[in-house]
């Protein structure tokens, strides 16, 4: 085997599924599994790298051409762009690869799940009963709906998406959710899946060194991934994580126990009515690559009544893919619009040609208070790679997101201080 | 196990809710394509344990299942397998790596050519 790499060179490989880490609640793999993760974080790879150039080829040479013969005109948006690519040899057959890689991630990610359910689910009780007592770091709220962005398809080819149960009060959706992002990144997310939880306590900690925020909402928590390093960062800080789906809390709060963060109260809530905290509860609201799951009228509310939450020199914070500006080629918007359609992803397109600013000036922040940067995921080196950006990047998937924030009324209080 | 008898197999292979895109002309295709790729997965996973067997056994003379299981490889290893799942993808995905590079250099049929050489 070692024959066949030469020594001076290095390929870019994958980093092999042993080195993802276990927690509490980690499923325990076993060896074949393992290699059914080692095989599609390479194939995610290749199709990123090899295959994915193609598209553009595939556009440039006849896509285009054909589009201007018989129109007269360059497209006008994604759309025009989407449906004139599927009926192109190359992207059909592309766009099939890249799904079955989804559906064979998430059968992988369920099989090593569901074999050990029983287990899991013990484990989880482990650390979640009790937690709804004293403890009160677990409270699930039988009321809370599903809305009907979460119900109308399974996100991202998810059976069952967060919401669903294999079992009554199991905590496969979480377990299968957790276990198998490793594979559609090429571990580009790091050993416990939260480089983008480590990259914003790295951001935090430069921006605002020696901030101690009181408390922090995170909405759209999922398994706690990216609130983890932060409640571990801020040990005296206050964590509020709140989604609408409890079995995803279940396995998020056993999960954060396992790790330490003792400091994170998960709550089944809808961030639409986030009437039960006062005005200026939190010190900080923030969301991970959440908002692009949620709806056209929702959004605007979330973000809304997370304004209201938020107190004076607070900060709000979105972590995103990049939105579809003027400035952003149709085609790259087109290749970007990938999951939308073929990864059940209905509103991540809606979403990505939203100006965020506006939507966050329409909340109440002043348009000065705004700013946008860039946030790369933190993950250690030594194994895990850093994810590509640019020609080879895993569009909709990259380790690195755009970040629109604001300080509520920070000039203000500059002010008034001064 | 629990009560009822929960056929994990079958759960595991449960549809994600959402009409699913249609790729091919033929829907027969669709699942073709679906067989293919899942036992293009599987042989990778037998080479890899292929793989873990042949450095157990270069290292111990004498191995077990329990062995094999809880094999972990060190980093020189982990991209030794890294690599050699690479190789195996790009061989197994020579079709579709030849349309890319199609599309980079359009070439005349055969038969022109043929027709060129009779000529010169």
């Amino acid at each position: 085997m070692s024959k066949t790499v030469p020594n001076d060179q290095k390929l870019d490989v994958a980093p092999p599924y042993n080195a993802v880490a276990r927690h509490g609640v980690s499923p325990q793999p076993s060896h074949d599994e393992i290699a059914r993760f080692d095989f599609l974080a390479n194939f995610n790879k290749f199709m990123a790298s090899t295959l994915s150039p193609g598209n553009k080829l595939a556009y440039d040479k006849r896509v285009l051409p054909a589009f201007l013969k018989e129109h007269g005109r360059e497209p006008q948006d994604r759309f025009e762009i989407r449906h004139a690519m599927n009926k192109d040899p190359f992207h059909k057959f592309w766009s099939a690869l890249k799904r079955n890689s989804m559906e064979m991630r998430q059968q992988n990610g369920r099989a090593i799940v569901l074999r050990q359910i029983d287990e899991l689910n013990a484990k989880a009780r482990q650390y979640n009963e009790g937690a709804q007592g004293v403890k009160s770091t677990l409270e699930l709220n039988p009321e809370i709906a599903v809305p009907r962005y979460q119900s109308a398809v399974d996100i991202h080819c998810m059976p069952g998406s967060y919401h669903g149960e294999e079992l009554p009060g199991d905590v496969s959706a979480g377990a299968n959710y957790d276990c198998g992002i490793f594979a559609t990144t090429g571990g580009g997310l790091g050993a416990l899946t939260d480089g983008g939880g480590q990259a914003l306590v790295d951001w935090i900690k430069k921006e605002r060194p020696g901030w101690e925020p009181r408390r922090v909402l995170d909405i759209g928590t999922t398994v706690g991934h990216n609130i983890v390093p932060l409640a571990l960062a801020f040990p005296d800080c206050e964590f509020i994580a709140i989604d609408t789906a409890a079995p995803i809390l279940r396995y998020a709060h056993a999960r954060a126990q396992s790790l330490g963060a003792t400091n994170i109260k998960f709550i089944q809530a809808n961030a639409e009515d986030l009437s039960r905290w006062d005005d200026g509860t939190f010190d900080w609201v923030q969301t991970t690559m959440f908002l692009h799951e949620t709806s056209g009228k929702a959004l605007p509310k979330i973000i809304a009544e997370g304004y209201r939450v938020l107190a004076d020199n607070g900060l709000m914070l979105h972590l995103e893919q990049p939105e579809y500006s003027d400035a952003m080629p149709l085609f790259e918007q087109f290749l970007r619009d990938w999951d939308a359609f073929n990864n059940n992803e209905p509103f991540w397109s809606s979403m990505h040609a939203l100006d965020m600013k506006d939507e966050m000036v329409k909340a109440g922040f002043d348009r000065d208070e705004l700013f946008e940067t860039g946030v790369r995921a933190v993950v250690d080196r030594e194994i895990f790679p850093e994810a590509p950006t640019g020609e080879d990047e895993d569009h909709g998937r990259a380790a690195f997101w755009h970040a629109y924030g604001a300080w509520k009324n920070a000039d203000q209080m500059q002010e008034a201080a001064e | 196990m629990t009560e009822q008898v929960f056929d994990w197999m079958a759960a595991a292979n449960k549809k994600a809710k959402g009409k699913r895109p249609e790729y091919f002309d033929d829907p027969e295709d669709e699942r073709m394509l679906s067989i293919l790729m899942a036992v293009v997965g599987e042989v990778s996973v037998l080479r890899e344990r292929m793989d873990t067997v042949e450095r157990l056994l270069d290292a111990k003379g004498t191995i077990s299942r329990d062995d094999i299981e809880s094999y972990t490889p060190d980093k020189e290893a982990a991209y030794e397998r890294g690599a050699m799942i690479r190789e195996y993808i790009y061989r197994v995905m020579r079709g579709p790596h030849q349309m890319v590079e199609e599309l980079q250099h359009a070439e005349p049929p055969v038969e022109e050519v043929s027709k060129e050489l009779k000529e010169i």
